[in-house]
């Protein structure tokens, strides 16, 4: 009964694989509502609460990209924004590990095609539900008055876009070495938020540097700074290289040492029960 | 003829712990085996090595003539499991689900709906195609998972306890579900526990901890006495 055309695997089956893997995320995104409130809730809460407090004791100078003084609030979006694709990074590879738990990720794992493709895949259709949940929150901030050059809403889409490769190749590294779901809780402590304090998503460097070089120097190591500014300077229109070379060597890193996780004959797994 | 599936000195650790040792055994085109083992016999170990979610340390594992090793793609394209853990989408239907399985597999969405509908019927769920999974019952799920892992026709069909979870009735379907399967050509692999799964002119292959005991036709293991008594005297032996 074996129908062995469907056996030669070529482009177009590829093609057909990947949407598959692309529209399964965006179902189970459409289905679970309340993840997408809160992926919005969060930034939100950071804007109009903790920024607007913030924004009498924090000071900031100019600095690029900005040509002018700017409010608090303007300074922390593009650090929000990048929040937003470190929580949803975070919680694919969650997924990925109850997946594993209730034997869903076999079902992917199973496929005849190659691993690293079906994992990039599943990395290239979180970032797509990553960039839509970003743009939403652009939307609400540009309501209150939030207001970047036009054409930056179109200029920082490469920049979210390879921004979350890095979260979301991070996240499924993540999601390698994690072998239950009740670890995950660490993964909060020891991964979210030092990688979102130590970064320039809510002071600038100059600031960090004031009160401790070691900050500052920690900051400045954290791919997750790299990623936040990469994102501010594409909303305004401007190109920055550093961050640009750290982002895309960070993702391809990340993305290596995941597909070696996952290998049958390389990673953890064959270690271990799974 | 090529085996829909050969293992052949196949070994693995986990670390220190030697879960197989040395396990041979082929399952021919068309039939039925049963691979028969306590909890812990190193069933889903085996399986796991079957489907390439690790590599063994050492044997070959062939899916009808493809190395698992070498031609990873070609044996698992012509693979359809059933794994011991669900595995379906419990938000989104029926026919969602299968069609994401069929993506898997690059079978296009004009292929895959008519198909849907045949292994479907098969199984007996034509009528719950536009269903959300999570309102099937357990036996139901069991037999969307069968009739996921037939979508993309395979050559073998391994199915890791598979009964595990359900009542007596649904069970009884999974199990005549498969012995349909068979008949009709399907060949199978099936892990199980439960002796009174076994029928007498089964090929039976006896795993306990991680070694292959005994195999052959149930009848000529068990001898006289029932299967159950000749399970525990070959188990207790080994002990």
């Amino acid at each position: 009964m074996t129908d062995i055309t469907l056996h030669r695997r070529g482009p177009g089956a590829y093609a057909t694989a990947f949407l598959g893997i692309a529209w399964r995320e965006l179902l189970r995104f459409v289905h679970q509502r309340e993840r997408f409130i809160a992926a919005l809730v969060r930034p939100l809460v950071w804007l109009f609460i903790f920024a607007a407090g913030f924004r009498a004791v924090l000071g900031l100078s100019i600095i690029p990209p900005y040509q002018t003084y700017i409010l608090y609030e303007v300074y922390v979006v593009p650090g929000l924004c990048a929040m937003i694709q470190l929580f949803n990074g975070m919680q694919s590879s969650l997924s990925m590990v109850y997946d594993r738990e209730t034997g869903a990720m076999r079902t992917l794992l199973v496929s005849p095609f190659p691993r690293w493709f079906l994992l990039g895949s599943k990395l290239l259709a979180g970032v797509f539900v990553s960039v839509l949940q970003v743009y939403a929150f652009l939307a609400i901030a540009w309501a209150w008055g939030i207001e970047p050059p036009v054409w930056g809403f179109l200029a920082v889409l490469p920049a979210l876009v390879l921004s979350g490769l890095m979260l979301g190749a991070l996240g499924l590294l993540i999601s390698s070495t994690i072998r239950q779901l009740e670890n995950f809780a660490g993964v909060m402590n020891f991964v979210i938020f030092p990688m979102f304090f130590a970064s320039t998503a809510l002071y600038p460097l100059w600031r960090l540097r004031e009160s401790s070089t070691l900050l500052h120097d920690i900051a400045l190591f954290n791919p997750f700074t790299h990623a936040v500014e990469l994102i501010r300077f594409a909303l305004y229109l401007r190109f920055e290289p550093l961050a640009f070379a750290v982002v895309t060597g960070c993702t391809l890193l990340f993305f290596g040492a995941a597909v070696f996780m996952y290998d049958p004959s390389k990673g953890l797994w064959r270690k271990r029960k799974a | 003829m090529t085996h829909a599936l050969e293992v052949a000195g196949v070994s693995h650790a986990f670390g220190r712990v030697q879960a197989l040792r040395d396990v041979s055994f082929t399952v021919p085109q068309g039939r039925f085996v049963a691979l028969l083992g306590p909890n812990g016999a190193g069933k889903t170990t085996l399986f796991s090595l079957i489907t390439r979610l690790y590599d063994s340390t050492s044997g070959t594992i062939r899916v009808a003539g493809h190395d698992a090793r070498r031609q990873p793609g070609d044996a698992l394209a012509r693979l359809g499991v059933v794994f011991q853990s669900r595995a379906l989408d419990l938000d989104l239907t029926l026919r969602q689900n299968l069609l994401y399985h069929a993506a898997l597999h690059g079978i296009p969405r004009r292929i895959a709906l008519p198909r849907i509908d045949e292994v479907a019927a098969l199984v007996g769920l034509e009528d719950k195609v536009g269903t959300r999974v999570s309102t099937l019952s357990g036996g139901q799920q069991r037999r969307a998972e069968i009739a996921r892992a037939l979508l993309h026709r395979p050559e073998l069909l391994l199915l890791d306890e598979a009964t595990v979870g359900l009542d007596v009735r649904a069970r009884a379907d999974v199990v005549a579900l498969v012995r349909q399967l068979v008949a009709g050509g399907v060949s199978t692999l099936w892990a199980t526990h439960v002796l009174d799964e076994i029928l007498p002119e089964d090929e039976v292959v006896v795993l306990h901890q991680g070694a292959v005991l005994a195999q052959g036709r149930a009848t000529d293991l068990a001898g006289a006495a029932p299967l159950a008594d000749a399970f525990l005297r070959l188990t207790r032996e080994a002990a």
